[in-house]
């Protein structure tokens, strides 16, 4: 009965859906306040059925429902509770139902925190969303229903791929979908303001803080998932440029030009038309990217259910949504004018390139994604691009990207002077160039590489240093404390996520040139060194999980005889998939992770093992977290409070302009 | 020529190139052994553990060669084409259980039906490394020459059978 609930909650978001995709936009286009109204309650309604549908399903599978199908797929009697909730999420039905949720969650954010829009954009926003959400709800409904029935009920279900049963894949799928889905609002924006006619500053002004709040989760959700990878897949690394994690990295890619270049119009009303691109853009890589993982177009280590039915209503469903959108681009764009001009040198000019180097960067990620699909279809055989092709195109596109990120938030609006710039800055390039040169030397191995890497993050952070330091001798506020906060927190929000950035590099950096790994086989008391470290292997013993059996082997770890630590990596047996899985044990540290790995076991008690050791690998996840904490402080901002404490239609963009403030 | 269309123009031919991957089948690997003699085996039979089954037995024949086991969920998927196929008797099928229980892949076999000739126990898995098996299941099929024809790896499915597989058969055997 419960599914059944369910089934139907979805058929009435769908109905409220359609009403919500079609009369609040009719209603802006002739002007009907009363029909543009409709627009608040359907989202909050539709709200509440998702909602309802996804308690349905989290209910079904709390219960050990086996009569549903996608419960007896995808859990197993055994499997304890906190992961049969993820199980919600760990296939194909269930993720398209918290997509649709967090879709909702969205309209209703928009719906409570838009009071400050004219009501004809409100109506066009949520519309649009609407919209979204009826395509994704038709889905479900004909070909991917998670409350289908299974009769007679399975006696137990086939269970979750153990590698999904890990506390990080419980997290890392909401949090990626918050900002895949996040973009919906930046884009309905973009159409809502296209089908206006109105794209102004104010425009860009309303759509920043709901395209950075995405991009935090996005930022986020990106970096959990490279977590999950590094410690789950037991193989040590942290990104594959596989083609399911490319399908995060490029909506990340578009997001981090479309805040740049919403930056700039709302500051000087420029880049607009490129603005509402990438608005498009960065919501129809989101669409793309799930089209990709769940059509089964690729393989991948990832790519968890294939249909071919399925892929075609993505498909088609993509046609309609980008396809659309892009005509409605190129039709209503070309109206919206220009903005005001710019020299080559100013900060304009700086994040135009930027953008521009996002997005050949994006573009060549999505050639390389593609590229075996292209030669499959024009039948010139099966090939697979891997590491080497993204790592050739990525560095030469991003140095000069982290170059132009130093100097960008220093140089003058409209106009900026060369000569002055590169003496206000001949102190950072000194220091950051003779840092990177030195620091890998005095460690004792120099390639170009780290050099380089080093490079660009010391520039980041001196540049930094020195915009903090001109900006705050300017402030008001007398004493220090005073100045700190006297400078907006938009501007420390930049700060914090290019810090970040800074950080992340560092960490590849160091992870490249510095991490060492050895394959061994150890016998019972046999103590392998790595990195000044000396790992003794105790063994391994038996251990029963809820759903598993364990060899656990246990490690003593110590430096210059001092011990420094116990690891415990596991090689676990799943039963009901009959799935070996290897966990790894890892000890993570400020400086450095120590990563055990067991192979296989060979006779004796003996063992092959891997070890690793990686210096400052933990640096990658902290820096995209610092990037995120920017994206959060800067949302914090006191103009947007309050922009939305304000009843009224928002001031003229002019008023706001005048503001020296920064981006 | 309107310079806002551009990446519309774009969008279509991506599109087009995704509508064409629909269709194609990622799981269709070109496998090296295709053309080649099938690896020889002569392995112990399941269910007569005294009696071996030999590739060289099948010489002259055109046979496919399946390999699956009991643990294994596509095995189970395509099982009802197995059964159909055996059923029309066009062409036998050689069961290889690969690295699975004994007792449990004759307990499956009961359960589910026996579309085998013969099924061949690979315990350790040493065939399957010489066919340079992915995972199970898997199809080959191999002519009167004894040479691999055609590689199927994941379940079989009906579309499969019928458009490939079995026009294949028949002009094998037809030669």
């Amino acid at each position: 009965m419960i599914p059944e609930i369910g089934h139907y909650a979805l058929i009435l978001a769908l109905c409220v859906a359609v009403v919500q995709g079609s009369l609040p936009i009719y209603g802006a286009a002739v002007g009907n306040s009363a029909l543009m109204a409709v627009a608040k309650p359907a989202a909050r309604g539709q709200f509440l059925l998702v909602l309802l549908a996804f308690c349905c399903l989290g209910y079904a599978f709390a219960e050990k429902d086996f009569s549903v199908l996608y419960v007896a797929a995808t859990s197993n009697s055994q499997l304890p509770l906190q992961y049969r909730l993820a199980a919600i999420w760990g296939a194909h039905e269930g993720s398209l139902l918290l997509w649709m949720f967090i879709l909702s969650i969205w309209m209703v954010a928009v719906s409570f925190f838009s009071t400050h829009l004219p009501e004809a954009m409100r109506a066009r926003i949520l519309g649009v969303m609407g919209l979204v959400s009826v395509g994704f709800l038709l889905f479900m409904l004909t070909v991917s229903n998670p409350f289908e029935r299974l009769i007679p009920a399975a006696l137990d279900g086939r269970d979750l791929n153990p590698l999904l049963q890990d506390p990080g894949m419980v997290i890392h799928p909401p949090m990626l979908y918050m900002g895949y889905v996040g973009f919906s609002v930046a884009f309905a924006f973009a159409i809502a303001a296209l089908l206006g006619g109105n794209l102004d500053a104010a425009w860009a002004r309303w759509s920043r803080p709901w395209t950075t709040v995405a991009w935090c989760f996005l930022t986020v959700g990106v970096a959990m998932g490279s977590g999950w990878a590094y410690y789950e897949l037991g193989w040590g690394g942290w990104w594959f440029w596989d083609p399911v994690e490319n399908a995060s990295f490029m909506p990340w890619l578009a997001g981090t030009a479309l805040m740049h270049s919403l930056a700039v119009t709302d500051k000087r009303g420029g880049f607009k038309a490129w603005s509402v691109l990438l608005a498009i853009m960065a919501f129809s890589l989101s669409l793309l990217g799930t089209f990709l993982v769940r059509s089964g177009v690729l393989t991948s280590v990832h790519a968890f259910a294939t249909d071919p039915k399925r892929g075609l209503f993505i498909l088609v469903f993509l046609a309609v949504v980008i396809g659309g959108s892009l005509v409605l681009y190129a039709w209503r764009a070309p109206r919206v004018g220009l903005g005001g001009g710019f020299a080559i040198i100013s900060r304009e000019g700086m994040l135009l390139a930027n953008n521009v180097l996002l997005i050949a960067a994006l573009g060549s990620v999505l050639l390389g994604t593609l590229y075996p699909l292209f030669l499959d279809a024009l039948d010139l055989g099966k090939i697979s691009v891997g590491p080497p092709y993204f790592d050739t195109v990525f560095l030469p596109l991003m140095t000069p990207a982290i170059f132009l990120m130093g100097i960008g938030p220093l140089a003058q609006w409209k106009q900026a002077s060369l000569p002055a710039l590169a003496i206000r800055l001949r102190w950072a390039f000194g220091v950051s160039l003779v840092t990177a040169v030195a620091v890998p030397w005095l460690m004792g191995q120099w390639t170009p590489l780290i050099s380089l890497g080093l490079l660009l993050a010391f520039w980041i952070l001196a540049t930094i240093l020195v915009d903090l330091r001109e900006r705050l001798l300017q402030a008001e506020g007398g004493s220090i404390g005073g100045r700190v906060v006297a400078l907006p927190h938009a501007y420390w929000g930049m700060v914090l996520a290019h810090c970040g950035v800074a950080v992340f590099i560092l960490g590849v950096t160091m992870v490249k040139g510095f991490e060492v790994e050895r394959d061994v086989r150890m016998n019972v008391g046999e103590t392998a060194t790595l990195g000044g470290y000396s790992f003794r292997f105790d063994g391994t013993q038996q251990v029963n999980g809820p759903n598993y059996v364990a060899a656990r082997g246990t490690f003593h770890v110590s430096r210059d005889g001092h011990e420094v630590t116990m690891m415990y990596p596991e090689k676990r047996r799943y039963f009901v998939q009959n799935q070996t899985m290897t966990e790894a044990a890892i000890s993570p540290g400020l400086l450095r992770d120590l990563y055990v790995s067991l192979g296989e076991p060979i006779e004796g008690g003996a063992w092959s093992v891997r070890l690793y050791h990686k210096p400052f690998i933990d640096w990658i996840w902290g820096g995209c977290l610092v990037m995120a904490l920017g994206g959060v402080l800067a949302v914090s901002d006191r103009r947007y409070r309050l922009a939305w404490r304000r009843k009224e239609a928002a001031v003229p963009a002019a008023t706001q302009m005048a503001r020296p403030t920064v981006s | 020529m309107n310079r806002f269309l551009i990446p519309f123009g774009l969008f279509v031919v991506v599109v087009g190139f995704l509508a064409v991957g629909l269709t194609l089948n990622p799981r269709e690997l070109p496998s090296p052994l295709v053309g080649k003699a099938a690896p020889e085996f002569s392995l112990p039979q399941l269910h007569d553990q005294g009696k071996t089954i030999s590739s060289n037995d099948l010489k002259g024949k055109v046979w496919l060669l399946n390999f699956w086991a009991s643990w294994c969920g596509g095995c189970k998927d395509e099982h009802p084409v197995l059964i159909h196929l055996a059923q029309s008797g066009v062409v036998p099928i050689y069961g290889m259980d690969y690295k699975d229980q004994r007792n449990e892949a004759l307990a499956w076999l009961k359960e589910w039906g026996n579309p085998y000739s013969v099924v061949a126990v690979d315990e350790p898995g040493r065939v399957g490394i010489n066919y340079g098996v992915y995972g199970v299941p898997e199809t080959y099929v191999i002519d009167k020459a004894g040479v691999i024809r055609y590689k199927q790896i994941g379940p079989l499915r009906e579309d499969i059978l019928e458009k490939k597989i079995l026009p294949l058969v028949r002009e094998l055997q037809n030669q």
